[in-house]
């Protein structure tokens, strides 16, 4: 779900019992939560369902036309916030030939048909669009040539005399049209035609264009649903009171009755690692369930990923730190050790960066109900509906065909929604609607969230450079110190490294020479995950902020250096050109700006998830803060689809990626996390908002990602802007740790 | 206890220090006004009391029996709410959405009292949090809102 690491991976590693042994009963449970929802008669479902189904190509699986001729579609893809749902209906309306804003989008039940991620499915690691786009395209086209030979039928006319319009086919010569919704149905049981046309690029009248969100307006309007916003028939609402480490266990509860006579409560439970109480609403259920007095035990010997009570972050950043070696070598060019030894100028630091929470505003949820058909029915925020499947039925013991899942909207996720199992509410939800005899809703408070989410790891890097007589780098030696999530989460290779814990200092695009970026694997002790652009969000600051210290040991010009290091590589030279265009040409400053303020810019660049980045911000410093005013980023993901999405991504990633560098930090002290809510973990608020400027430079390459590579450039270039006016090198953030008092100029 | 609630009363029978929000949300079913960190850091469970943006996190239910309680479900009732809502869409601001309901809200308070703000006004009513990042797009919203 990274960067670097080969998706194939995700097939072979990641899903011992997920949908690719899905077993034939199993597809069709699947099925038959599609037929319930969407009324496709069972008949066609099965007809279209071959002992192979090639992921994306059967029509019915994706698309229904109603009566209306408005189209609905399940996507493959989760819709968070980034657009997807939105992409999807311009990629397929284009082929299909009906106006995107025709289309209602659904996140698709579990099932072989939506394996559209390297033969898996999960949404994330910005591949939705990249990933999918010629499959949707291909999908969309043969619906239309159904729709067309249907009409052909219909009409006795051959496929040659029709065309279509929007919504519709017609047949030139009489004048004569048939509404997709007439003969959608004659259609739908055609089968489906392997080879079609696509549409030239040229003729395209949305994909590339700014179409409108599809949900702007049921998001302006507090109608669009969330899973925490759902409710089932004599459901029950849970809240539960972790373990303050995990590992430990519920012992005594020494006011049970009290708790048990509470207003509303139905019944208190046991659950691994958390006690919990159902009740008839939810404020009384977390009432009653934080006023419960618990004794919790100490975690039993060799339980898997006890928390130590001892744990405190300061200590385990000082730990990798100090962690000597050079370690696994991850790239390797030229000789960087001998150039380093002979060369004229070493330029030699370290770097850390904290822990994070998601701090996605939907607090996460499941609901649960038995169903008396023996299945399991969950509705539950997820990234990946198959996975969350399979554990669910490992949990439930039952068969993962039985398991039903649904998958709302999400009210954001940045990596918060993949399966993790001590951090997602569902097993909980699984049990205490089994043993309450009732469908449960559960909700975690914020604070439960706090205690429970998983944390983008600590990151720590050494770096050393040599510089030549003229101050150019020509030798480059990086050591990232820690344990990346796509290890923790799906296999790691003790002699291998976990491109997570190195993209970003690997894979970066300068000509020097000599180069070696390696890894250092320490355990981390918390419970890591994904969090929006993975090992960039930590190793691109490093590495580019560790340039500009190159670049002032040499006496260079940052983004003078940066430019000659692209020499040869057009593509970023490009762009990085470009970035300082929109900003009306590179200035680093200090310079006086308009309002008396002294003020820097910082520059950055970066490669994550298959696109091109570079990143300018202006900064100055007041009241010992620093102060972002424009941040600028040129981003270059070889083609798109919606520009108008793209520059709200960026916007998104520009925000996140500056609360990282300006204000987050999780801090663990005696094996707790000491903010359990905002107040205490404060993120981006309006007024530290800066204005923000894209461009996107199309250059044709095969298509990257957008909903990540907006993040990585940002600190750095803040940083190498902040950097400028204090006169001091930043090595760590959040930068709110620093005392810049007096600073100001 | 009798609430007023988008002009129509509904009687509610929970404890008196009941947060707003979840009477509004679970007993009464309106799940338009969100629950983000129930401690009025977030804004995403801002409602209008007596047209005052207000935190319903916090805002215990006894403490607003009398008071006329607006929430999403009835903002394009509203004059100002009504082109807040369509400065909203044509902005396109949401991303995830899930804080909008509660941005929305504040942006109509602000228009109620201030119909013309200034950007010290809207930087000082806009103050909800969004991890999406929309802030650029809410406030562009918010002067569009004001000129229509």
């Amino acid at each position: 779900m990274n960067d670097m690491t080969p998706v194939r991976n995700h097939r072979s590693t990641g899903r011992d019992d997920g949908p690719l042994n899905i077993s034939r009963r199993g597809f069709l449970g699947g099925a038959a939560a599609l037929v319930l929802s969407v009324t496709v008669p069972v008949g066609r479902a099965r007809a279209q369902a071959a002992a192979t189904v090639a992921p994306g190509t059967r029509v019915n699986a994706f698309l229904e036309i109603r009566p209306d001729s408005t189209v609905l579609f399940r996507s493959a893809f989760i819709e968070g916030g980034q657009g997807i749902f939105t992409a999807m209906a311009q990629i397929v309306g284009e082929e299909l030939d009906v106006d995107p804003v025709n289309f209602t989008v659904e996140g698709a039940p579990p099932g072989p048909d939506y394996l559209l991620t390297g033969g898996g499915r999960f949404t994330g690691g910005s591949m939705s669009v990249r990933t999918s786009y010629e499959t949707m395209r291909k999908l969309g086209a043969s619906a239309r040539q159904m729709l067309l030979q249907a009409a052909a039928a219909r009409l006795g006319l051959s496929i040659a005399e029709l065309s279509t319009e929007p919504g519709r086919v017609v047949h030139a010569a009489s004048g004569r049209a048939i509404p997709y919704g007439e003969i959608a149905d004659a259609a739908a049981d055609l089968s489906v035609p392997t080879d079609v046309v696509l549409r030239s690029r040229d003729d395209f009248r949305w994909i590339g264009k700014p179409v409108r969100r599809l949900d702007g307006r049921e998001k302006s309007t507090g109608r669009a649903q969330y899973a925490i916003d759902l409710k089932v028939d004599g459901m029950l609402h849970a809240a539960v009171q972790h373990s303050p480490r995990l590992g430990g266990e519920p012992g005594a509860l020494t006011n049970e009755a009290e708790v048990q006579a509470m207003p509303g409560v139905h019944s208190i439970h046991r659950l691994p690692g958390a006690v919990a109480v159902v009740a008839d609403s939810w404020w009384r259920a977390r009432r009653a369930v934080e006023a419960l007095q618990v004794t919790w035990t100490e975690p039993a010997a060799a339980t898997p990923r006890a928390m130590p009570a001892g744990f405190s972050s300061e200590t385990h950043k000082a730990m990798l730190k100090s962690t000597p070696g050079d370690g696994v070598a991850f790239e390797q060019e030229g000789d960087a050790a001998g150039t380093l030894a002979g060369a004229a100028r070493i330029v030699e630091a370290t770097y850390d960066a904290p822990y994070l929470v998601h701090g996605q505003l939907e607090p996460p949820s499941a609901i649960a109900r038995w169903n008396s058909d023996g299945t399991l029915e969950l509705w539950i925020p997820n990234q990946a509906p198959e996975m969350f499947q399979a554990e669910a039925a490992k949990v439930a013991g039952i068969e993962p065909g039985k398991v039903i899942i649904h998958s709302p909207m999400l009210g954001g996720f940045f990596g918060r929604h993949f399966l993790y199992q001590t951090a997602n509410p569902f097993p909980q939800a699984i049990l205490l609607a089994k043993a309450a005899g009732r469908p449960v809703k559960l909700i975690w408070s914020r604070e439960e969230e706090f205690l429970r989410d998983t944390l983008r790891p600590m990151g720590v890097a050494r770096f050393r450079a040599g510089l030549d007589g003229d101050g150019l780098p020509v030798a480059l030696d990086g050591v990232a110190v820690g344990e990346g999530p796509t290890g923790r989460w799906f296999g790691r290779q003790p002699d291998k490294v976990d491109s997570s814990a190195v993209e970003g200092i690997a894979g970066k695009v300068y000509a020097i020479p000599n180069r070696r970026v390696g890894q250092v694997h320490v355990d981390d002790p918390a419970i890591i995950g994904f969090w929006r652009s993975v090992g960039h969000s930590i190793n691109d600051f490093f590495y580019e902020t560790f340039f500009d210290e190159m670049a002032d040991a040499g006496q260079q010009d940052p983004y003078e250096l940066r430019l000659r290091l692209l020499a040869d590589s057009p593509r970023h030279s490009n762009l990085l050109q470009a970035v300082a265009d929109l900003s009306g040409g590179w200035k680093r400053g200090p310079f006086a700006a308009e309002d008396g303020s002294r003020r820097a810019r910082g520059v950055a660049m970066a490669s994550p998830f298959g696109s091109e980045v570079a990143t300018i911000a202006e900064v100055s410093l007041r009241d010992g803060e620093v102060v972002v005013h424009q941040v600028w980023v040129a981003i270059d993901p070889g083609s798109i689809v919606n520009p108008a999405i793209i520059e709200a991504q960026v916007n998104s990633a520009v925000a996140l990626g500056l609360s990282s560098a300006l204000l987050e930090e999780v801090v663990y002290v005696d094996g707790m996390p000491q903010a359990r809510n905002f107040d205490g973990y404060p993120i981006l608020p309006p007024d530290r908002m800066p204005r923000v400027h894209v461009r996107i430079v199309e250059s044709g390459a095969p298509m990257g990602g957008i909903g990540e590579p907006g993040l990585p450039g940002v600190p750095p270039a803040v940083v190498n802007a902040a950097s400028v006016l204090t006169g001091q090198r930043i090595r760590s953030l959040p930068l709110s740790k620093l005392d810049l008092k007096g600073m100001e100029g | 206890m009798e609430l007023t609630i988008n002009g129509s009363t509904f009687q509610v029978d929970v404890e008196p220090d009941t947060p707003l929000l979840w009477v509004v949300r679970d007993t009464l079913g309106m799940t338009g006004t969100k629950y983000g960190c129930g401690v009025a850091q977030c804004g995403a469970c801002t409602v209008l009391i007596d047209g005052q943006a207000t935190r319903s996190c916090v805002t215990t239910v006894d403490s607003v029996v009398g008071t006329a309680i607006t929430t999403i479900e009835a903002i394009e009732q509203d004059p100002e709410g009504s082109k807040v809502v369509e400065a909203w869409v044509a902005n396109q601001v949401p991303q995830c959405g899930y804080c909008q309901s509660g941005q929305v809200m504040a942006a109509t308070a602000l228009l109620k009292q201030t119909p013309q703000p200034t950007e010290e006004d809207i930087a000082g009513a806009m103050v909800n949090l969004c991890r999406c990042g929309t802030y650029n797009a809410i406030s562009a919203a918010v002067r569009q809102a004001a000129q229509a």
